[in-house]
């Protein structure tokens, strides 16, 4: 009789991609109720209309593809690319607004590069990038966190804020507001003390800025439970953090009226914890060894603190990982790892064979 | 306690390894033939000794070891040669091969066997004889001829000898058995292998921590005997044999050398086991522990199989169900085979049949998109990058590949047992590695037949310089015949003025007749342009369908035609003008 012929091996472990898109989802949650709790609908609303367009998007280009749709859209990376972007975008942003990044990511940074693996920068930091060179207005206007508000102004509740997001309503007055970082990088001639005594963005804060210190704590609590699953290592984030704290460590300057910041505010403002454990740990466009990944998310680490202190942007995590993704096939040259049984590592570029 | 080193990568798949260990080593029933195959090891196919319709014994040689590389094989029981021809083996691209096929008698009569027990008496080159005769082969699943591997050779001394008692592949249980019921005569055969390779320093069984009874098996028989047990936590693949000299040593095997190039010799246990049967019992290795295992077989154990037992014989046996089979593998779940038939013998390398059920190994879903997670980089034993190769390999980039040590993958399947996209990698990489190889013997291939090429250009360049000198020197010779003919009574010391005397006479006589001349002439002409328009459609043909080789001799010959026919034509019109 005849059997089914295989290749070994025959065995498999349990984890599928898509179960590894739905742990980053899930891990992204904390992050996602600070926000929600902090800023008010804005994110959720975000999220809801950037994956809406994703999965049309991708549904779309598949089948222009002719790929076969569910099979693809099972690896939930699209859904992932839309969360990223939802958060990362302002809340209350025009609809319009989510709807371009989104489809930016997925057609022109994922899809026309070949779909999922094969595109060489993150797609939701190219599509948010894209949003922050065309919509410089829409993107600096964040909303103002809860224990900010004035007495008798609150968030607008959902049905507002879908006003605001679909019809263009106007927010009231003292709802948005600058970020800590905003404020801090246009606080030209102030010690640092003056800047944190005279806004309450920072002298209501517990340790870096009022609403992102917690939002970036809860992105820190995801991202260990994903390292801790082993969805990554630990080898890009930390050194991303550990670089970034560095360098705010080594321009401190002792809270001058030069100085860029302390090394708190850098790492828990912005981007900087969900850019470390949910952008920077991307495998797709991440360099591939260890040793690599250390090298590489140095680099983001450090772009993002050079753009933060000495470029004109306040934030910078975008910008930082779209560098280090056009680095990290370089980066890759350099960091094979040493095979067994040999007493170096090579080049990715090496010439000579190995018989 | 003797320090552990840890490899990188390596998983934990389930070990499954309970369920053929609920009863001791079985016997099966003999088959009614067996079927053995001339390639069951590493090397040259044996040479077959006996022919069709002869009567032959238990343990009587069959085929003999064919070159330094190679093994013999015996008959497993006695019976009559009822064929030597071409059979499906198993292999993983279901071929046939070269097979002895053995109908027994169901006598399963001995020949008679020289045992050797007082084997401290014998030389080493005389154990090796006696372990080459008994058709030794490795018995953890590579069939490297165990004679060759103890042939010191002009190796350094060993100074290590490893007896790799690992059995990381789920499933299998065929070496844990072994050592449970028969350790003292594996413990004998290491004794063997340690006085034929001149008593080595270090004799270390590596064995992993979930053989508890086996461990102590072998502990209790190493007493007293320098033998050391080592056992080490569960990972797979610690059975490889780098890993595992890594793991006892700390040291690597570099890439492209062997492991005699440490001093050290690894082999395992089970052809321990048959290198005692060999030197003290005279019995040649015609049998060997195999596990049937998996949830397609109502009864799960380890057998002493003879060898050229068909699987199908085997799987009888132990109500098989071939409705619940998703798949039969020879070996292991890790690095195993699918056999496309049962009907292919069981043979030495043959450690395990596994018959999973189709929930135990389903069906793979197809592979997904690579996402460069990384899983595989972490699962690698070598510290290889597979979803770089994995990449490289589907652009066909054959020196990316080998710049990533493709050639130090040792296929043992972790990374495509993490990869959560189902990516078949080993195969890629398997398919890679023969692309490789191939191509690198059709450039060889190449470069001979370029050399020959050039070779041959030189050598007709020679040849018609040396036709040219020839002609050269015969037409001086003609011309001083002419001259010296019709003037016979001058002397033969023949000046420059006789020779322009010569020519002016010879010049004289070609005006005297040029009619004639003419008329010659005109025939070469016709021959010539006839050559050349035969050349012309030979070099039409070599061009079509002839090689280089051919194509370059044509043309050359078309050239060759053209000067004659220009060249007669040029006389011809001076000779009419």
């Amino acid at each position: 009789m005849a059997f089914k012929q295989v290749s070994s091996p025959h065995s498999h472990a349990r984890q599928s991609t898509g179960q590894i898109m739905q742990l980053v989802l899930l891990a992204t949650l904390p992050g996602l109720l600070v926000l929600s709790y902090q800023f008010g609908w804005g994110l959720l609303i975000n999220i809801l209309i950037a994956t809406i367009s994703a999965i049309s998007a991708e549904a779309l280009i598949l089948k222009l593809r002719n790929r076969p749709i569910e099979f693809y859209l099972r690896d939930y990376s699209a859904v992932v690319t839309a969360v990223l972007l939802g958060l990362a975008l302002p809340p209350l942003a025009p609809w319009w607004l989510v709807v371009v990044a989104t489809v930016f990511s997925i057609v022109i940074a994922k899809q026309l590069y070949g779909g999922l693996g094969s595109n060489p920068f993150n797609p939701a930091m190219v599509g948010y990038v894209v949003a922050l060179i065309s919509f410089p207005i829409e993107m600096t206007t964040w909303v103002t966190p809860v224990s900010l508000l004035a007495a008798d102004v609150s968030h607008p509740g959902l049905l507002e804020s879908l006003a605001i997001v679909f019809a263009g309503n106007s927010p009231v007055d003292g709802v948005t507001g600058a970020t800590p970082l905003d404020l801090f990088k246009h606080s030209d001639g102030l010690l640092v003390e003056q800047i944190y005594q005279n806004n309450s963005l920072f002298s209501a804060a517990s340790f870096a800025g009022v609403g992102w210190e917690w939002a970036n704590v809860a992105f820190l609590v995801g991202g260990l439970a994903l390292l801790k699953a082993r969805i990554f290592t630990w080898h890009a984030p930390m050194a991303m953090l550990g670089t970034l704290a560095l360098m705010s460590m080594l321009f401190w300057d002792g809270g001058s009226s030069n100085s860029p910041g302390s090394p708190l505010m850098h790492l828990f403002s912005g981007a900087s914890m969900l850019g470390a454990f949910f952008i920077v740990t991307d495998p797709v466009s991440s360099a591939v060894s260890n040793r690599g990944r250390l090298i590489y998310g140095a680099l983001i680490g450090l772009l993002v603190y050079v753009i933060r202190a000495w470029g004109s942007y306040p934030d910078a995590v975008a910008f930082a990982v779209l560098l280090g993704n056009f680095a990290a096939p370089f980066i890759d040259n350099y960091t094979v790892p040493r095979t067994y049984g040999h007493g170096q590592s090579r080049r990715a570029t090496d010439k000579e064979t190995s018989e | 306690m003797r320090r552990i080193w840890d490899t990188p990568g390596g998983v934990h798949p389930p070990d499954n390894k309970a369920q053929s260990l609920t009863s001791g080593i079985g016997q099966l029933p003999l088959p009614e033939k067996l079927i053995l195959p001339l390639t069951q090891h590493v090397g040259g196919a044996a040479k077959v000794c006996v022919s069709v319709g002869e009567k032959v014994l238990k343990g009587q040689k069959l085929a003999s070891a064919s070159a330094s590389i190679s093994a013999a094989i015996h008959a497993p029981s006695s019976g009559w040669i009822t064929a030597i021809e071409e059979r499906a083996v198993a292999h993983p691209s279901g071929m046939s091969a070269p097979c002895i096929e053995i109908t027994c008698d169901g006598e399963d009569r001995w020949i008679e066997c020289m045992g050797y027990p007082d084997y401290k008496q014998a030389t080493p080159l005389q154990l090796r004889n006696l372990i080459a005769d008994a058709g030794v082969a490795g018995l953890g699943g590579a069939g490297f001829p165990s004679a060759a591997k103890l042939d010191r050779g002009t190796h350094m001394p060993v100074d290590t000898l490893i007896i790799n008692a690992t059995e990381c592949e789920p499933y299998i249980t065929a070496d844990d058995i072994l050592i449970r019921e028969r350790a003292d005569q594996i413990i004998q055969g290491i004794e063997i292998i340690s006085h034929l390779l001149g008593t080595p320093k270090t004799i270390l069984i590596g064995i992993e921590n979930n053989k508890p009874e086996a461990i102590a098996a072998l502990n209790q028989q190493c007493q007293g005997t320098g033998i050391e047990v080592v056992s080490f936590p569960t990972k797979y693949p610690s059975g490889g044999e780098k890993q595992l000299i890594y793991i006892l040593t700390g040291k690597e095997v570099p890439s492209g050398q062997l492991p005699a190039d440490l001093g050290m010799v690894c082999l395992n246990s089970g052809t321990a086991f048959a290198i005692k049967r060999a030197v003290i019992d005279g019995e040649p290795l015609i049998s060997r522990i195999t596990t049937l295992t998996g949830e397609a077989c109502d009864i799960n154990r380890n057998y002493e199989i003879l060898i050229g037992t068909p699987v199908s014989h085997l799987l009888e046996q132990n109500a098989f169900n071939p409705d619940l089979c998703s798949r039969l593998i020879m070996g292991g779940p890790m690095m195993g085979f699918s056999l496309t038939s049962s009907d292919v013998p069981l043979v030495k390398t043959s450690t395990c049949i596994l018959a999973p059920s189709h929930t135990e190994i389903p069906d793979g879903d197809p592979a997904q998109a690579c996402i460069r997670c990384g899983l595989c980089a972490e699962a690698c034993p070598a510290s290889l990058l597979p979803q770089q190769l994995y990449w490289y390999a589907r652009a066909d980039d054959h020196e990316r590949l080998q710049a990533h040590n493709l050639f130090d993958c040792i296929e043992c399947g972790a990374c495509s047992y993490v990869c959560p996209s189902n990516i078949p990698l080993v195969q890629y990489y398997r398919s890679s590695k023969g692309d490789i190889v191939n191509a690198r013997t059709a450039k060889a291939t190449a470069a001979v037949a370029r050399e020959r090429f050039e070779f041959r250009q030189v050598r007709l360049e020679k040849a018609d310089t040396v036709r040219e000198t020839k002609r050269e020197a015969r037409r001086l010779a003609t011309e001083q015949a002419k001259i010296t003919s019709p003037t016979t009574t001058q002397s033969s010391g023949s000046s420059a003025a006789d020779i322009i005397k010569a020519a002016q006479l010879r010049g004289s006589t070609r005006q005297a007749s040029p009619e004639q001349q003419k008329a010659k002439l005109e025939r070469t002409l016709m021959a010539a342009e006839m050559r050349l328009k035969e050349a012309q459609q030979r070099l039409l043909q070599a061009t079509t369908n002839g090689s280089a080789d051919q194509q370059t001799q044509q043309l050359a010959s078309v050239e060759a035609a053209k000067r004659k026919v220009e060249q007669t034509a040029q006389r011809l019109t001076e000779v009419s003008h």
